[in-house]
């Protein structure tokens, strides 16, 4: 592979000057981080210039880990996972050097937030029948204006941006009419509403958008690449989703394995052979996540992700049921179903009920299992796809 | 073939990169290694040669048409093939140091080799001389039949049941005072292609290992489910053998030669399963109802999808395997029984699917898919099921029951 002791000795000189200009113990949070972006240091896959060395992708660990020994705060990614895991790369790979310039900075820090305006109540896996129109301002040359209603919005209420899907030609088919746009989440036309979920809490949103403005600058890709575009976004949260380094028992199977170890008296030897079955599962799909992320080192995120996230949805579902059954009496409360606005999702956070029923979303949330099913099905093992009715007809013409 | 006899071999000093090269900074500066990079789990170029040359000769010799012919009785394929393998290629040393006669590869090579084997179903005993009895051999004092094993000129079986796992085998053969061995071994593998019998006996001190010619034992060829790696029943009736480990060494080395079987007999299960699911796919991808490739119903697709998943898990578990116990390393004894746990039942879904999808042709003798059925069935109770397996792990990994 790529990476040489030259590589590394580079890197660590990076990162003490790094550390010698901005002393973390002395320096302010978010001047410590734009420095370190301007170092190329915030991901050393991406160019020089836009936060990056343009090494393999693998460094990035190496940098983490001596930032963090040296006390150096981070930018707190799981604040902005759309922001840093899909409009980042997407921006990077479809933008012009203006919009590069402008977005990435602020985003990998975390200054500025960003959401995804992709699904609707009409096109949820059938993500290119969406109905979210925008139409060239006819006063104003050079804008966008967009009217329609997304749904499953996280972070929303707490984003600067949004990368969204919009139908910019309904009378060619589906996939041939949509165009990929940066969206301005304090535009007067974005209203945000909380959507409940089935844990009680209010993690995502509804966000209904009327005579929204976008200037054609913060268009990514040409006019109709929508489909291509939003693509490439969707890979790379299937990876992000699915293909995050991790020790062994991180995730559900260390929260599950710990309630045993510290519950004996719950045991039976039914769940005992369960819970191993699981174990395993569980480690395979780390060790199949390491495989993965040594595959994509230096390469592109591909249909392969699709497959660590069908396996990552349905073990969270089994193990976070299994500790149910394992708590038994106590499985039967839940702490809270006051709806709350949580600022950051964790998947193992709260009590075991919350984490069963927030597991469901799993195999729904970043394309559904059966979805990513057909995606490893027709990219990765080349069968065909299913006899489609609407491939050839305009998107006005389809039935609805 | 034309290969020259140690194309296929990987010089010390290439392995030796190979086992340290990759995805992980950790090789060159462990002080500082990152979170979840671990251990290189991909394949270097060295075992991507190593492979082109085994899937050749394979290719060219290991024809289904040959293998299904050892269930009529026909073993004629065996004898040459694993010549060709052992000798040739130069395969049967590779676990083998240089030092005493060896290729001095590792187990990230072996196990590159049982992928292949498992591909083809082939029936050669590579995993019962060259990985188990090896391994157990390496324990010897006297080098001379590891020498003689590591260049093909003899072919060893360890003398356990295929069934036995690491932790919980006990030998059964007894030594009398006279120095005979008595004793009988049911359903041993490897001991039909043997012409040395490496038993396991129980002493008063421990495990001693002795070395029986195969001549002097009565070996009886039992009907198998796996005709491929057909198996026998062993009985030493006041037979004499060579001591070549002994009995403060021999538990160890037996154990840690069923051990290296579960962990590189993974790989084998997941080229069984990769040809499964390949041979599944170019199937449906021709095969045509309703006026379809059946391959495009989604009801299809969704079975292969879930088991491309489950063969790239395989894949990953059964690396993982044969790369930590390439390198000693600590985690070598749960990344086995991992592998075991799952590579077992991922061989036998794909193997079961394949005759499945293959619908009435998949169930004809004239179909190679019962080849890889029985192979995938029987690995998965060799060297511990994976019920076994997931017990082990209980305590291994702070699990009990």
């Amino acid at each position: 592979m790529s990476e040489s002791a030259g590589q590394l000795a580079d890197l660590r000189g990076r990162v003490e000057a790094l550390l010698a200009a901005h002393d973390p113990a002395t320096s302010d949070r978010l001047d410590f981080l734009r420095a370190r972006f301007d170092a190329g240091l915030a991901w050393v896959h991406f160019p020089e210039g836009l936060g990056g060395l343009g090494l393999p992708r693998s460094l990035q660990g190496y940098v983490d880990e001596l930032l963090a020994r040296a006390g150096a705060p981070d930018n707190d990614p799981r604040r902005n996972g759309i922001g840093l895991g899909m409009a980042a790369p997407t921006i990077l790979t479809f933008g012009t050097d203006e919009q590069r310039r402008t977005f990435l900075r602020p985003l990998w820090t975390g200054e500025e937030v960003w959401c995804q305006l992709f699904s609707e109540p009409g096109a949820g896996s059938d993500l290119a029948a969406v109905g979210t129109r925008a139409v060239p301002d006819p006063h104003d040359p050079g804008t966008w204006v967009v009217n329609g209603q997304k749904v499953w919005t996280s972070s929303a209420h707490k984003a600067r941006w949004a990368i969204l899907v919009a139908r910019t030609d309904p009378g060619v088919p589906k996939h041939a009419g949509l165009t990929y746009f940066v969206c301005d989440m304090t535009d007067p036309g974005v209203d945000v509403r909380p959507l409940r979920q089935i844990t009680g809490e209010a993690e995502f949103n509804e966000v209904f958008l009327s005579d929204v403005r976008i200037p054609d600058a913060h268009r990514l890709g040409a006019v109709g690449e929508g489909w291509r575009v939003a693509n490439a976004t969707l890979m790379n949260e299937r990876v992000a989703i699915g293909g995050h380094a991790a020790p062994r028992e991180s995730g559900m199977a260390g929260v599950v394995a710990r309630t045993w170890r510290e519950r004996p008296e719950l045991r039976t030897p039914e769940l005992h052979d369960r819970l191993l079955s699981l174990w395993v599962e569980a480690e395979v799909a780390r060790l199949t996540g390491q495989r993965l992320r040594q595959k994509l080192a230096v390469g592109e995120p591909g249909p392969e992700g699709s497959a660590m996230k069908l396996t990552f949805a349905r073990l969270a579902q089994e193990l976070s049921g299994l500790e149910l059954e394992l708590l038994g009496e106590e499985g039967l409360r839940y702490d809270e179903w006051t709806m709350t606005r949580p600022d950051i999702v964790e998947f193992t956070g709260r009590d075991a009920g919350y984490r069963y029923l927030r597991a469901k979303g799993n195999s729904i949330e970043g394309g559904t299992s059966e979805i990513l099913r057909n995606i490893v099905a027709e990219r990765v093992l080349g069968l065909p796809s299913e006899p489609r009715v609407d491939k050839d007809i305009p998107w006005k013409d389809l039935p609805r | 073939m034309t290969t020259p006899p140690t194309s296929a071999v990987p010089t010390p000093a290439a392995a030796s990169a190979a086992a340290s090269a990759a995805g992980d900074p950790a090789g060159v500066d462990a002080a500082a290694a990152p979170s979840g990079g671990g251990l290189d789990l991909l394949y270097t170029d060295v075992e991507d040669a190593l492979r082109a040359s085994v899937r050749d000769l394979l290719t060219a010799r290991c024809t289904p048409d040959a293998v299904v012919a050892a269930y009529d009785g026909d073993r004629s394929l065996t004898a040459t093939l694993w010549k060709a393998l052992a000798v040739d290629l130069g395969l049967a040393g590779l676990l083998v140091p240089e030092e005493r006669g060896g290729a001095g590869a590792s187990a990230r090579e072996a196990a590159v080799v049982l992928e292949e084997l498992g591909r083809f179903a082939a029936p050669v005993p590579f995993l019962t001389s060259a990985v188990v009895a090896t391994t157990a051999l390496l324990a010897s004092m006297d080098d001379d039949l590891l020498v003689r094993l590591a260049a093909g000129e003899r072919t060893a079986a360890l003398v356990v049941p295929l069934s036995a796992d690491a932790a919980g085998f006990r030998p059964v053969v007894r030594v009398q005072e006279d120095g005979t061995l008595h004793g009988r071994v049911t359903s041993v593998a490897g001991a039909v292609e043997a012409d040395v019998l490496v038993v396991p006996v129980a002493t008063g001190g421990g495990v001693a290992l002795h070395a029986v010619e195969a001549s002097a034992a009565r070996v009886d060829h039992v009907v198998s489910l796996d005709m491929t790696r057909p198996l026998a029943d062993v009985t030493l009736d006041g037979v004499r053998g060579e001591l070549v480990v002994g009995a403060d060494a021999g538990a160890d080395a037996v154990r840690l030669a069923l051990e290296t079987g579960a962990a590189l007999m993974a790989s084998e299960q997941l080229g069984v399963a990769q040809w499964c699911l390949s041979a599944t796919v170019g199937y449906l991808l021709e095969r045509r109802q309703f006026g379809r490739v059946v391959g495009g119903f989604q009801a299809i697709k969704h079975r292969l999808a879930d088991l491309y998943v489950v063969v790239e898990s395989a894949s990953a578990a059964a690396r993982h395997a044969a790369v930590t116990a390439a390198e000693q390393d600590p985690d070598r004894t749960v990344a086995a029984s991992v592998a075991q746990a799952y590579c077992s039942g991922a061989a036998v879904r794909a193997a079961e699917e394949c005759v499945q999808l293959h619908g009435g042709i998949g169930m004809t003798w004239e179909h190679p898919a019962h080849l890889y059925l029985k192979r995938a069935k029987a690995d998965q109770i060799t060297f511990g099921t994976p019920g076994r397996h997931r017990a082990l792990l209980g305590e291994l990994v702070d699990l009990p029951a």
